[in-house]
């Protein structure tokens, strides 16, 4: 049986969704128009893998959750706000950009070098956690780069599910084509999770665990080493917002029963 | 400039042929290889590939290389990654094309670290011009689009389904193709087969909400479990609806986060949606040509999930929800209970004099 899993979460930051976003050019390549005053939130498959861990690390004591982030430091503190108050984690902040315009490969380096010099971390026992895309560069590239340069074989993406059977070996299952999973079994660590959605709601907020995760997050943002990310031979041409722009037949004086004609016709052509 | 390509492909689960999208991005490598001279190379990964290569062995490819044995034919991430680095190697292609299917997507980004490469997947397009090779893909979920190119080679890239016309053999006489397969000899390392593939978990066939190659998408939002004219939620009647919609229409079925998530905050739920169903954008992007929407505000993080269909209308009570503001073809202003009890009758008495072909082979 195990002595508890270090487990550590990939998790990068995103705009918020309800955000618009429109891309500017910069010397250094696109970027988001006031990319810095956009309000920020834990990527969300990202936010999964960090509640699983949590759950994870929960149900097998000895366990130990690291939650290592790459963003602006500001940008970081603002997120913690509302992230260290769902669950317990050590957190290993990079200051440098989150931008969806970087290169995956840059991101990866920068993320397998961290976790490395992560002090205490144990390979026998290491698990790496992360979102299977983001919603920046939503590339699927990262976790899988980061698994390599850390020479972990057996990856995993688009997890649903992670069962710890009675012998210790993982049960897990992946998304598939056609909203269907498959079925892997893995004997133990190390090994690498892209979470998809998962099945755990998003944790209530929880004071004591914001103060306790609090003690250690703004000393290590304070450390936080700044890090720029490599062009990585990438060259935008272009970046910009979809033309199409629809326009909209507004439909009120129809009966239900007209609507349902309509939309009937307009199945079958 | 490029002057090798190599098309790296999978054999589909059934292992006769290839995934749909496979021929796809084999058109667009055939279309790039004559654009830039480059010469075509494919290379196939499986159990066993005979019948899948005869599918395309007359795509005019110079060689075809492939890494075949009982290891490969499930997709495990050490088995196919090994794979895939050993066709790519023996190919010396500065540009990798491939199909974004899951078990591709799964390890090319890990293969692109393995040969000193780069990876760029969810491509859409593919363009050679003026003899340099761009590429065109999403960021920020489908919010901003982009082009790119890259320096470094070999170039890996994974294309999403819809991004030309799928290769068809001008000339098939219906006998397949006779081909000479290059074996590239691969023996897997203890440690690569330490995960075992145990097999697919999928809902029973009556169960099955997701249809990728549906002609329609229906979109569910939260509004089916609130409260309705009378003061209460009628979920068992929404599921009823919902259901016969499915059956009659074959369409797929999607739903909005704010509703998938729903049974995460203990709120009564739809038993059949699940955050496999969810579009938007923390969601699928699913391709369709048409989507109808219902009881769905239109907001902006879940009409992104709908970048890929075509025509789009929607049956809403709020004439200035999302849709209104140019993301429907058609906003019916409207209760989708009434219009879908109605839309249901007219489909059931459609179907029982003209069956739709996929709904009937559903029936049978």
């Amino acid at each position: 049986m195990t002595n508890g899993y270090h487990i550590v979460v990939c998790g990068s930051i995103v705009p918020d969704p309800l955000q618009t976003l429109e891309p500017v050019s910069t010397s250094t390549g696109p970027a988001l128009k006031n990319e810095t005053m956009l309000p920020a939130i834990l990527d969300p498959w990202a936010a999964h893998a960090l509640y699983e861990a949590a759950d994870l690390a929960t149900r097998f004591p000895g366990s130990k959750v690291w939650l290592v982030s790459v963003g602006p430091k500001a940008k970081l503190q603002q997120v913690m706000m509302t992230i260290a108050q769902k669950v317990s984690f050590e957190f290993v902040p990079v200051d440098a950009s989150a931008s969806g315009f970087s290169d995956a490969h840059s991101s990866a380096a920068i993320l397998a070098e961290t976790i490395q010099g992560i002090p205490g971390l144990d390979r026998s026992r290491l698990l790496i956690f992360g979102g299977w895309e983001s919603a920046s560069r939503g590339a699927g590239a990262t976790m899988q780069l980061v698994g390599e340069r850390l020479a972990i074989l057996d990856q995993f993406q688009g997890v649903d599910t992670l069962n710890v059977q009675d012998d210790g070996s993982f049960e897990v299952l992946e998304r598939i084509e056609g909203g269907r999973h498959q079925v892997s079994v893995c004997p133990g660590p190390p090994a690498l999770f892209g979470w998809a959605t998962g099945h755990l709601p998003e944790p209530r907020n929880n004071p004591q665990v914001g103060m306790a995760n609090m003690r250690t997050v703004m000393p290590a943002l304070q450390r936080a080493k700044s890090v720029p990310i490599q062009a990585g031979g990438l060259h935008y041409l272009s970046a910009s917002l979809p033309k199409q722009q629809r326009q909209t037949r507004v439909v009120k004086d129809l009966s239900a029963e007209q609507v349902a004609y309509e939309i009937a016709e307009w199945i079958r052509k | 400039m490029v002057n090798s390509i190599l098309f790296l492909a999978h054999v589909s689960e059934s292992g006769g042929t290839l995934p749909k999208t496979a021929y796809e991005v084999l058109g667009v490598a055939l279309k790039l290889s004559q654009q830039t001279g480059a010469r075509l190379t494919i290379g196939l990964i499986g159990s066993n590939l005979e019948a899948a290569a005869e599918t395309i062995a007359a795509a005019g490819a110079g060689r075809i290389l492939a890494v075949t044995g009982p290891d490969f034919a499930t997709a495990r991430y050490a088995s196919d990654a090994a794979a895939a680095e050993a066709v790519c190697r023996a190919a010396q292609a500065e540009l990798i094309l491939a199909p974004a299917t899951s078990r591709f997507m799964r390890v090319l980004a890990g293969v692109a670290h393995r040969l000193n490469g780069c990876v760029d997947t969810h491509v859409t397009s593919l363009e050679a011009v003026d003899g340099e090779v761009q590429a065109t893909r999403w960021y920020y979920r489908q919010r901003i689009e982009g082009v790119i190119r890259r320096d470094v080679r070999p170039w890996i890239v994974s294309l999403e389904s819809g991004c030309g016309a799928p290769w068809v053999n001008p000339a098939s006489t219906g006998a397949p193709a006779k081909t000479e397969i290059e074996e590239i000899p691969l023996t897997l390392s203890d440690v690569a087969r330490r995960t075992v593939v145990a097999g697919i978990h999928a809902p029973k066939s009556d169960a099955q909400t997701i249809r990728p190659d549906a002609k329609l998408l229906f979109v569910a939002g939260a509004g089916w479990t609130k409260k309705q004219s009378d003061g209460k939620p009628h979920v068992d009647q929404a599921e009823t609806l919902i259901l016969e919609f499915l059956r009659n229409s074959g369409a797929s079925l999607g739903g909005s986060k704010s509703l998938v998530d729903l049974s995460g905050e203990s709120q009564a739920v739809l038993g059949f949606m699940t955050h496999l169903n969810q579009v938007g954008q923390t969601g699928s992007t699913p391709r369709h040509p048409k989507g109808l929407s219902t009881c769905c505000h239109g907001e902006e993080p879940h009409v992104v999930g709908w970048r890929f269909i075509n025509e789009r209308r929607a049956v809403n009570l709020d004439p200035n929800c999302g849709w209104a503001r140019g993301k429907a073809d058609v906003l019916y202003v409207a209760d989708a209970f009434e219009v879908m009890t109605k839309l249901n009758a007219l489909l059931s008495e459609r179907s029982r004099s003209q069956p739709i072909p996929e709904v009937a082979a559903q029936l049978v």
